[in-house]
């Protein structure tokens, strides 16, 4: 009796996982672990876009999840793997700093399918994208040694990895070919998000005579600290003009939406591979936002034109004659960086004053 | 290098900007450790303060009401750390953490609405006379309000805890609540009453931030800087003038390492990264172990629960 009972409740409990299970193959899962909160107005912000336009797209097809402020480190692991667990079927880790988290979950999970936002390391299941912010930087840039009056630049510099660098030496490249006097004041506040920090960063630079503020951190405090002090800004990731109606003279928008949406598409059609994505202008996944009435019609133009040379694939930002920061050639004239070089920069362009530390 | 780009008169006065809300902060939950309780929901009491203070700064048009109600806001929350701890006796450790995720989580949902707005600005005093004394005019008497607020705190609180009967009440109930209560002192009111003194300036702190600092709202903008008041108090060993001293060092050297940087100065990055928190401890424990002696003055009631039995 007593057996039965038990064998009768185990096949009930069977039936119900075998329900369970059914169901949940019917729902695709994407989950997203973001580095800054989804309200941050920059870099997490437009990540979170991407996943409501995944959302948008597929409708009840598709559940996503999301857990923010993740620390890059052991954190970042067990997040993972809790969504692992709970039935993710691809999961995208948007910071740089979650490679190694992402490597080991992704031995354990070898059915989850893993995106790494910004990293070089893959796997069979881990696929590696990122944008081609310095096309973005050198238009910028271009700008930036236009107007500039009294030909000091900001940049407010997060961690000292390739992808931070690249954006420096791109933007101090365009400025100095359109003004031979500019100089870069580069300040490292070593976190991504940290509204007090940046908003000091940005006052120190200000303090020290620089009229145009550029940022590789993911909040719009210096933006805000630009519009008070009534001097010059770009928005970094996502369009921040709200914070700086008159400081913003354009901003560099990551544009993840399309890429995301075909990622999950091809994870339900079963034709997901892993792979190296680097998208820019041309693609779409870098984008400018509205240039600020403050920027000359002939400055608007001539950025155009450089955007247009990079869609076209006329022009490379980084064509030679490059040298490095002690003087060594590194690009021949008319030579172009090629991809790994870029991937993997850890040096500045001649010019720049300042280490990079390591 | 160029080092004559740093105005030492405007990084003294940034410095006293920037060390304002970890300041404020700190020498709220001194008093509350005085009094023998461990809240360590500072940061999540300062987010609230933050958002608090700018919501009613921005519907009323008037910084000087969000400042009051981001105090507001702080003692209310605190309030929720008092009942749990002091009435239903549960742990102050786990329950100021519970603290500061609920206030983090709680600051992102009144925030959705304010992401993107401009806080109405506050008004810097600029006294006519002493505001043009070189050097000294804009160091001293350029500020917006709160940062004399928060000095005239740190003498009140000093003068407080050292002259007043009231004050040796609290300290009193912070080393031997047993003893304090057998002399029929009310602990769990004179606590309750430091907790929400505690709460008000960790929002004052948060609102000082978000309206004046940064100005702006964005989610998780105190990013740690509650965890450092805490921090604060116990380097300074729970003095005031000490706390005050340590809010100065280490808000100046994160603001002097910041211009250093932009001046150029030829010593690694990581090393200027980690001065604050290096200085501004060792300065401190310097401070506490030059009498020689091992203790550190916590009070010694601190973060053990208080039951009546009799």
């Amino acid at each position: 009796m007593k057996r039965r009972t038990f064998l009768a409740s185990a096949a009930l409990a069977l039936g119900i996982a075998g329900a369970g299970a059914a169901l949940a193959e019917e729902k695709m899962k994407a989950g997203f672990v973001y580095v800054g909160p989804v309200g941050d107005f920059g870099w997490t912000y437009q990540h979170d876009q991407g996943r409501q336009a995944v959302k948008a797209e597929y409708g009840d097809k598709v559940e996503t999840t999301f857990v923010e402020n993740v620390p890059e480190g052991a954190d970042a692991e067990r997040v993972m793997t809790q969504m692992a667990l709970g039935g993710a079927d691809i999961i995208f880790a948007t910071s740089f700093g979650y490679m190694d988290a992402v490597q080991k979950v992704a031995k354990k999970f070898p059915n989850v399918k893993f995106e790494h936002a910004t990293g070089y390391k893959r796997a069979d299941n881990v696929a590696t994208y990122s944008a081609r912010f310095y096309e973005g930087r050198a238009v910028i840039g271009t700008i930036a040694g236009r107007m500039t009056k009294t030909n000091k630049i900001g940049y407010i510099a997060s961690f000292p990895i390739p992808e931070v660098i690249r954006g420096i030496n791109a933007a101090y490249i365009h400025a100095k070919k359109v003004n031979p006097d500019v100089e870069f004041k580069i300040v490292w506040v070593y976190t991504w998000f940290d509204p007090a920090k940046e908003a000091d960063a940005a006052t120190a630079l200000i303090e020290q005579g620089v009229d145009i503020i550029m940022q590789h951190t993911d909040s719009p405090a210096a933006m805000t600290i630009a519009e008070e002090k009534g001097i010059m800004a770009f928005g970094q990731a996502s369009d921040m003009s709200q914070f700086g109606p008159n400081a913003q003279l354009t901003a560099i928008i990551d544009n993840w939406a399309p890429y995301y949406v075909e990622r999950v598409g091809a994870v339900m059609d079963g034709s997901w591979k892993s792979q190296d994505t680097w998208h820019g202008f041309k693609e779409g996944m870098v984008q400018l936002a509205p240039y600020s009435s403050k920027v000359p019609s002939e400055v608007q133009a001539e950025a155009d034109a450089m955007k247009q040379a990079i869609i076209e694939g006329s022009y490379h930002p980084f064509t030679g004659p490059l040298n490095k920061q002690d003087g060594t050639p590194w690009l021949k004239e008319g030579e172009v960086a090629d991809d790994g070089t870029l991937a993997g920069m850890n040096f500045y362009v001649e010019g720049i004053e300042g280490e990079i530390p390591q | 290098m160029d080092y004559s780009a740093i105005d030492p008169a405007l990084l003294l006065a940034t410095l006293m900007i920037s060390a304002t809300p970890i300041l404020l902060a700190a020498i709220g939950e001194l008093v509350v450790e005085k009094a023998g309780v461990l809240n360590l929901g500072v940061e999540g009491m300062m987010i609230t303060g933050a958002i608090c203070g700018f919501a009613i700064a921005v519907e009323s048009g008037n910084p000087f009401l969000g400042l009051i109600a981001a105090a507001l806001a702080g003692a209310a929350l605190s309030l929720v750390f008092a009942f749990l701890t002091q009435i239903l006796l549960s742990n102050q450790v786990a329950t100021g953490l519970a603290l500061t995720l609920f206030g983090l989580g709680l600051s992102s949902l009144i925030g959705k609405p304010y992401a993107g707005i401009k806080p109405p600005a506050s008004p810097r005093l600029d006294i006519p006379l002493l505001s043009d004394i070189p050097v000294l005019g804009p160091i001293l008497f350029r500020h917006d309000p709160m940062v004399y607020v928060s000095l005239a705190l740190v003498a009140a609180v000093w003068f407080f805890l050292k002259y007043t009967r009231a004050g040796l009440i609290l300290r009193a109930v912070g080393e031997n609540h047993d003893a304090a209560h057998a002399l029929g002192y009310k602990v769990v009111r004179i606590r309750f009453l430091a907790i929400m003194f505690g709460g008000a300036c960790a929002g004052l702190g948060g609102a000082y931030l978000s309206l004046i600092r940064v100005p702006q709202w964005t989610e998780g903008m105190t990013a740690g800087a509650g965890w450092i008041a805490l921090a604060l108090v116990v380097f300074a060993s729970w003095r005031p003038w000490r706390v005050l001293l340590g809010a100065y060092l280490f808000g100046g050297i994160t603001v002097l390492q910041l211009n250093l940087q932009a001046a150029g100065l030829a010593i690694p990055v990581e090393y200027l990264s980690m001065s604050p928190y290096i200085v501004t401890i060792l300065v401190l424990v310097y401070i506490s172990a030059r009498k020689g002696r091992g203790n550190l003055d916590a009070p010694a009631s601190l973060g053990r629960t208080f039951h009546a039995t009799h």
